[in-house]
């Protein structure tokens, strides 16, 4: 289950190709901003290496450039990156029979790394020769070395002035905006999209600049008292199924 | 305090919280634990919230009642938001919408 072979490296590189095109571009952007607040390509590659969160690594820029606390900065990263735990929470069984190599699978988990680890399937017949938990651990380090080229290929060219690199920063917004459609589109928990927003404008308005703690603490909580739509559901089915007996 | 040590603090700290976040599980739910009704909703429901935050987090430095009124940003999220729903390729749509702006804010509404 741990042989790294042929068809193995195969797979894995052949499943990586669109989280390359994506990981390098957007990697880049990250680089170039970064770089235009003026930081050097070490500090790019060491957030790429480090970090390794695209989203995160954008809002980071405007934390670093703007002065923000150490407690807005932490309590930024665990709501933007809340994500996460719940990645890990869904490959608590793959992962943890992996032997050797756990902690960094663990450690570089990603959007688009999950959604190729969490979905593979090994008795899948064209993976018979692919061993499990090579795929897992190449197809982890693949995307974490594009990441970490885009990103520092991005400072660099930055910092050669090939072009004016002014608004660049929109790729952060636009990329949330693109998120935001794609959820939306899914047709799913509506409610919470509108609230993120809702929420974020009134105390925006209300509070200025410190509005980012007070929204992220109302926002949780909202999100765990109030019942969803298939909760509601679920429970209404128990009640009517006890009205019949 | 120096900016070096300011930014290294930083980055440590969103590493660090990402690194915790990552693993969390691991630690929290050793075999065979489940996992509380209240956590698995957070996780069904947050992401959709947090990313109407983040839009707005990006555009909160937009000025509506001063030169250039915001436009830039208005147009360039409108774009973003047309081509991202016509062709459901993120990598296009953050493109296009990106360059649109950067055309408009070195060129257009200088």
């Amino acid at each position: 289950m741990n042989r790294f072979n042929k068809p193995t490296l195969k797979k894995a590189f052949k499943d990586s190709l669109p989280v390359m095109a994506g990981y390098i571009f957007m990697g880049m952007g990250f680089g170039v901003l970064l770089q235009a607040k003026g930081y050097s390509f070490i500090w790019a590659g060491l957030m790429g290496l480090t970090i390794i969160s695209g989203s995160m690594q954008y809002v980071a820029v405007d934390l670093l450039s703007g002065g923000a606390s150490f407690i807005t900065t932490a309590i930024m990263t665990l709501m933007i990156n809340a994500r996460y735990f719940f990645y890990g929470l869904s490959m608590l069984g793959k992962y943890r029979e992996v032997e050797r190599g756990r902690f960094y699978l663990v450690a570089t988990l990603t959007d688009e790394t999950f959604s190729l680890t969490s979905t593979f399937d090994e008795n899948a017949p064209e993976n018979n020769d692919v061993s499990r938990h090579a795929y897992y651990f190449l197809l982890s380090m693949m995307d974490h070395c594009y990441w970490i080229i885009g990103c520092t290929a991005g400072a660099l060219i930055g910092s050669a002035g090939a072009f004016n690199t002014a608004g660049v920063e929109f790729a952060m917004t636009a990329l949330f905006v693109a998120i935001f459609v794609d959820q939306w589109m899914s047709g799913k928990n509506h409610f919470y999209s509108v609230l993120g927003v809702v929420l974020s404008v009134a105390l925006l308005l209300i509070l200025g600049d410190s509005f980012v703690i007070p929204t992220m603490i109302i926002l949780t909580l909202i999100s765990m008292l109030r019942k969803p739509a298939d909760e509601k559901e679920a429970d209404s089915k128990t009640k009517e199924a006890n009205t019949c007996e | 305090m120096n900016n070096t040590l300011y930014s290294g603090i930083t980055v440590a700290i969103i590493a660090g919280v990402s690194l915790l976040l990552r693993g969390f599980a691991f630690i929290a739910f050793p075999e065979g634990a489940s996992v509380p009704k209240l956590i698995t909703r957070l996780g069904n429901v947050l992401p959709y919230g947090i990313m109407g935050f983040l839009v707005v987090y990006c555009l909160k430095d937009a000025h509506p009642l001063s030169y250039p009124y915001g436009l830039p940003q208005l147009i360039a999220v409108a774009i973003t938001v047309i081509l991202q729903a016509w062709r459901k390729n993120s990598l296009l749509s953050v493109l296009t919408g990106t360059v649109c702006y950067m055309i408009m804010v070195q060129m257009i509404f200088v």
